[in-house]
């Protein structure tokens, strides 16, 4: 007999896996000083080009990594906009939204029947997946779900133990001091930038290939936005944004767990909690303008332009 | 381009922005996006001459059709013209969509009021219900913004989804037709609170002249009032604005108020106009649609006019693709979208100019040395 709040649990950490391995890609290029508000429309067209790749090779990886390329491509379009050209991040940012919205729903109108040849099963750690309450509530999860704690650890580790996590930082705070030091600044930057969006699409094609297992038009419904506002709460430490992802993870859950005990209340309000919970978060988190300011790396957002 | 071997063109910042790029930048991006949707077409193996035909030829075809591009226009052209006011003031308001529906619930729960003996004149407080709507939700924002610092981007859009749920609610439940069939939406609101239509037999109504009006006192706000002056001001450079006194909240709250109100009116005219019921159809990406409309027309009264046309194109030229080609409908969105990529790449040139490199930089390197 499983524990339904180990059910719970098992659940909020597959749903916030979705949101972790997007924002911490976010949190990869937010550091580098570069936002890319495009993150909901890169995990859009990466669910489709993920899910139909999974459709064509029957191979759920081979989905994830076509999610992800897709997603580095879209990235590196935007980069080269945003970098090369001097356009306005924000702006090109949601062009990148809006395209991928309107792409994936176009590109895949066809695909919407199909569907997956086989479930992938979960991964048992030896030993620890038998024990009482944990097993099943941390240790019987999808491969993923391991991946993105060890990338949250590896990202930490690279940003504050490794002498390129520190350039990369230093680019985030001045890009100016880091150029005169030498440092390609456009060429880091867009690699960032390419590396978030490579994690964006792994978590795009995460939720077509393995969290629903389907097409839908529209089917991030906003993933993408909460992870550019995870990246706020957790201040841009990976491991704070992992946790923060977990904790939306659990709020989406919430609304199942409360559907399927026959709580009385109309499907919408649920479905509304993680957006709620979203504007919450970051009304706590922006209060204190000195915890955001120590935090936010001082370049986000602002054009750099070496000649000028 | 990445610039390690001499490449044959170099982008340099101009003393001045240009003008004339300007205004030539969303005419080259028009024609950038028109030769990429004719590739499309080629990719998809349709005949590119029609579907560009059907794009850009059969929605301006005759009165008819020009009434039914008015529908679309109508929306686009009022949200967007909000929108110039609130990104000139640096204000990134990105949820009218959001904003647009609760201007239609607001409006929706006017009409529904009416019964068989109500005047002619509830169409005005129904479109002042709808400006109210629109105007609350982005008052949501500019609350957390002004006293909590919440990034307004994130708000205003976490907010559609919110909204987006509501009207769910209500046409599920109590707002939910009771002869209905149990679908998801309202009666249809009685006759009186539908929007006049201009000419008869044809879908254009009042909201048309509405928004050209709306259209010319939005230039006039913003190139002839004060209050606009220092909107603009706060928005282009915020410490000259602070110096002189201008308040850069009132700034924020005139610009979300303002593109709010505009995107709650559309919703209203929306809901009480072609619509005549709330279903969960009532937002068509009118909001979202109106950010690419507003920057294509340089966030300017005029250019937005043309732009929201050039948009209103997109939509039905979609639709017909649909019916006549059998391409999905969703064509409008990759066709908004890569217009709005194509304008970012072409702004480059209003800022920057290209410069051919004449000589390849090693002799002169060899003639420093000999120096």
């Amino acid at each position: 007999m499983i524990d339904a709040s180990a059910l719970l649990v098992a659940a909020s950490l597959h749903a916030g896996t979705v949101l972790a391995l997007a924002a911490l890609g976010l949190v990869i290029n937010e550091r580098a000083g570069v936002v890319n508000l495009g993150a909901e429309g890169m995990m859009l067209v990466a669910a489709l080009a993920g899910f139909v790749a999974t459709v064509w090779t029957g191979e759920p990886w081979l989905g994830l990594f076509a999610g992800g390329l897709a997603g580095a491509l879209l990235a590196a379009g935007f980069g080269l906009l945003v970098l090369w050209l001097n356009a306005n991040q924000y702006a090109a940012g949601l062009a990148l939204s809006l395209f991928g919205a309107g792409f994936s729903a176009f590109a895949g109108a066809p695909f919407t029947q199909e569907r997956l040849p086989e479930r992938v099963d979960a991964f048992r750690i030896p030993v620890l997946a038998d024990l009482p309450w944990v097993g099943p509530a941390v240790f019987r999860q999808h491969p993923m779900v391991y991946v993105a704690m060890v990338l949250a650890i590896a990202l930490a580790w690279f940003f504050y133990r490794s002498r390129a996590g520190l350039v990369v930082r230093a680019i985030g705070e001045s890009p100016e001091a880091a150029h005169a030091l030498g440092y390609p600044v456009r060429r880091i930057r867009l690699l960032a930038v390419i590396a978030g969006g490579a994690l964006c699409g792994v978590s795009g094609a995460y939720i077509s290939v393995i969290y629903t297992q389907l097409w839908v038009e529209g089917m991030v419904a906003g993933k993408g936005w909460i992870a550019l506002a995870l990246t706020t709460f957790g201040t841009w430490r990976p491991g704070r944004v992992l946790i923060g992802a977990y904790l939306f993870g659990g709020v989406t859950m919430l609304q199942f767990y409360l559907q399927g005990r026959g709580v009385a209340i109309p499907s919408q309000w649920l479905t509304m909690l993680p957006y709620l919970a979203t504007i919450a978060v970051l009304v706590m988190i922006s209060r204190n303008p000195r915890w955001i300011r120590t935090n936010m790396p001082a370049s986000l957002g602002k054009p750099f332009w070496p000649e000028g | 381009m990445f610039a390690r071997e001499p490449a044959m063109f170099r982008l340099e910042a101009r003393p001045v922005p240009s003008r004339r790029m300007a205004i030539l930048s969303p005419i080259f991006a028009l024609a950038i996006t028109v030769a990429l949707g004719a590739g499309l077409f080629v990719v998809l193996g349709k005949d590119p001459g029609r579907g560009l035909w059907l794009l850009f030829v059969e929605p301006v075809k005759d009165g008819y059709a020009l009434s039914e591009l008015s529908i679309k226009a109508t929306p686009l052209l009022l949200v967007a013209l909000g929108l110039s006011v609130c990104f000139r003031s640096n204000v990134w308001n990105i949820g009218t969509e959001g904003q647009f529906i609760m201007g239609a619930i607001a409006a929706g729960g006017v009409a529904m009021t009416a019964g068989p003996e109500t005047s002619r004149w509830i169409v005005v407080p129904i479109l002042l219900a709808g400006t109210l709507g629109g105007m609350l939700w982005a008052a949501i924002v500019a609350v957390l913004r002004d006293r909590a610092n919440a990034n307004e981007i994130l708000v205003s859009l976490m907010l559609v989804y919110v909204a987006d749920m509501v009207l769910g609610y209500l046409v599920s439940g109590p707002w939910k037709d009771p002869a209905g069939y149990n679908f998801p939406q309202t009666i249809t609101f009685v006759e009186a609170t539908r929007i006049p239509r201009l000419v008869a037999g044809q879908r254009v109504h009042l909201g048309l002249p509405l928004a050209v009006l709306a259209a010319a006192i939005a230039w006039l706000f913003l190139f002839r009032s004060y209050t606009g002056f220092q909107l603009q001001v706060g928005g282009l450079a915020p410490a000259a604005a602070r110096f002189a006194g201008f308040s850069a909240r009132q700034a924020l709250w005139t610009a979300l108020l303002i593109s709010g109100g505009m995107a709650g009116l559309a919703g209203g005219l929306e809901a009480a106009g072609p619509l005549g019921q709330l279903t969960p159809h009532v937002p068509a990406g009118y909001g979202f649609a109106a950010i690419i409309v507003a920057f294509v027309g340089r966030l300017h009264p005029l250019g937005t006019v043309l732009s929201s046309i050039v948009m209103s194109m997109f939509y039905i030229g979609g639709e017909l693709a649909q019916s006549r080609l059998g391409v999905p409908k969703s064509l409008t969105g990759v066709f908004q979208g890569l217009l709005l990529f194509a304008l970012l790449a072409c702004d480059t040139l209003v800022a920057h100019r290209l410069r051919l490199r004449r000589a390849p930089s090693a002799p002169s390197a060899h003639v420093r040395g000999a120096q």
